[in-house]
């Protein structure tokens, strides 16, 4: 671990229970400027609700949480929007902070969807819901991202690229992010620091020392263990929302 | 000028409208309705109040709805029942209560239809006063808390993981609509101040793509619902807190020809 400024929010000995019921508990970790910690799990194991603990949603928790920035994006797992509120992306892209118009259409260029800057929220379809979220989270250019399942429904190729981009914003912006994702390939790639969950801490560590682990490969299967090849082939080249492709 | 009877009720109309056309997009937003009827009964106890102890109106049902909104919050924590059963609760209760309290004061002769529709023929230049400071005031603290309570009305967890405070956000809005209920509660009575806030903020819905645009909106209907209902009140000598509601039906209605349109543009 690094020196301890660099930490965002630490996790100590931390759990939650709901109606007698743990969600997860004795979960520790740290998340750094510039570094990508992932949680990995089964469904149920407490991904979301550490995430939560982490972002300081739930009040009544176990054990302690320390949180050393109030920039934080956040992408949530699952969002449902009232559509009693006329909402379009660009109200929502200024939902938590103001923000200026180029730096908007920054955002959501990068996300690949500039074109739906007037549209209503409510006729997005998921991927492009996810495009919104993702670019509302990094455009407020927060210290402490926090990404859960980011990618769901998106497309295979816009999956990839913003995957990227997620990686080349924790190194541009120096942000910590908490990355929860279900593609091992990337958390296998991207990542610096794996927690694998079942209700607690599994095992935790760098993506191939998790990997390696017995109760890992115990939740997992065998087969998940073998994607120890880290994904290392380059991409040169992006595809935009209209379909071109474009070099680095 | 404000020696007339009609200028004074236009102003005080005129003012309500300016507060109940954002606090009504809100309550529509949060699902509120309710929550707004049951402190508008509980009004009546406040009014009751205040002619026992002789103090002024508005300041006292802005304490009474206070106190059963608090009263709301802790029986939602405290109990099972759901919470449309605790709002039914406290609103007839509220209001029985209040009725009851009427009986006792017989040394006072009460105007109970005025009490219930309204009486904005009756505003005082007092009550402009309550009614522009007031109002002006509600709607500052509006602006203030306006970020963290849109953010939380659109996503509770966003607001509150990105350092928000939605909940004091919540509670102050709560005193705001005890405040706003307070000071219209002479105009359009207590049974038909909800009316007030949620028929020209529907009314917008139907017309707008933006919160702000929505909010706008529904400041003009609220405005024109003023204007109109109480210039027809004077022409056909009908009740002006009904007529008042009724023309910002007959908008609301005018609002669902431009949603036609627009879904005969679409096809």
């Amino acid at each position: 671990m690094n020196s301890n400024n660099n930490i965002l929010v630490k996790l100590n000995n931390a759990g939650y229970r709901h109606n007698d019921k743990w969600l997860v508990q004795g979960v520790s970790l740290n998340v750094e400027k510039g570094k990508i910690v992932t949680l990995i799990g089964p469904n149920g194991s407490g991904k979301s609700t550490t995430a939560k603990i982490a972002l300081g949603i739930y009040k009544k928790i176990d054990g302690e949480v320390e949180k050393y920035t109030n920039k934080v994006g956040y992408v949530p797992q699952k969002i449902s929007i009232d559509w009693t509120l006329p909402l379009r992306v660009l109200d929502f892209m200024i939902l938590t902070e103001n923000l200026k118009d180029e730096t908007i259409d920054e955002a959501l260029s990068l996300t690949g969807v500039l074109h739906l800057k007037n549209n209503n929220l409510g006729n997005l379809s998921g991927g492009e819901f996810q495009r919104v979220l993702l670019a509302r989270a990094i455009s407020k250019k927060p210290e402490l991202l926090v990404l859960d399942e980011p990618v769901q429904g998106v497309d295979f190729t816009g999956e990839i690229a913003l995957y990227e981009l997620i990686k080349k914003i924790s190194e541009e912006l120096n942000c910590g992010i908490l990355l929860i994702s279900h593609d091992l390939h990337t958390v296998m790639s991207a990542t610096d620091h794996v927690v694998c969950l079942n209700g607690h801490v599994c095992c935790s560590g760098s993506p191939i020392d998790v990997a390696k682990n017995t109760e890992y490969k115990a939740l997992f299967g065998e087969q998940a263990s073998q994607i120890l090849t880290r994904y290392e082939h380059k991409h040169d080249h992006v595809h935009t929302s209209e379909g071109d492709i474009k070099k680095n | 000028m404000f020696d007339d009877f009609f200028i004074r009720a236009l102003v005080a109309g005129l003012g309500v409208a300016f507060v109940t056309g954002p606090l009504g997009c809100f309550i529509i937003w949060r699902r509120l309705s309710y929550f707004g009827d049951t402190l508008a009964h509980s009004a009546l106890l406040g009014v009751t109040l205040a002619y026992s102890f002789e103090i002024n109106t508005a300041f006292s049902v802005f304490i009474v709805s206070s106190l059963i909104a608090l009263i709301l919050i802790q029986l939602q924590k405290k109990t099972n029942l759901p919470g449309d059963a605790l709002l039914g609760l406290l609103a007839h209760s509220s209001l029985a209560v209040g009725l009851v309290v009427i009986g006792f004061l017989t040394f006072i002769r009460f105007d109970i239809m005025g009490l219930l529709f309204g009486d904005i023929l009756a505003v005082k230049i007092d009550d402009l006063f309550i009614i522009w400071i007031g109002g002006a005031f509600i709607l500052l603290v509006l602006k203030l808390i306006w970020k963290p309570l849109f953010a939380s009305t659109v996503n509770y967890e966003l607001a509150e993981a990105e350092g928000l405070n939605p909940e004091r956000a919540k509670a102050i809005f709560t005193i705001l609509m005890a405040a706003i209920i307070a000071i219209s509660i002479k105009m359009v009575g207590l049974l038909l101040i909800t009316g007030m806030l949620i028929i020209p903020a529907a009314m917008a819905r139907n017309i707008s793509d933006s919160p702000k645009k929505m909010v706008i909106f529904s400041i003009i209907g609220g405005l024109l619902s003023v204007i109109i209902g109480l210039f027809s009140s004077l022409e056909f000598n009908t009740a002006s807190g009904p007529s008042i509601i009724a023309a910002s039906l007959f908008l609301f209605i005018l609002s669902l020809i431009k949603i036609k349109q627009s879904i005969k543009l679409k096809n």
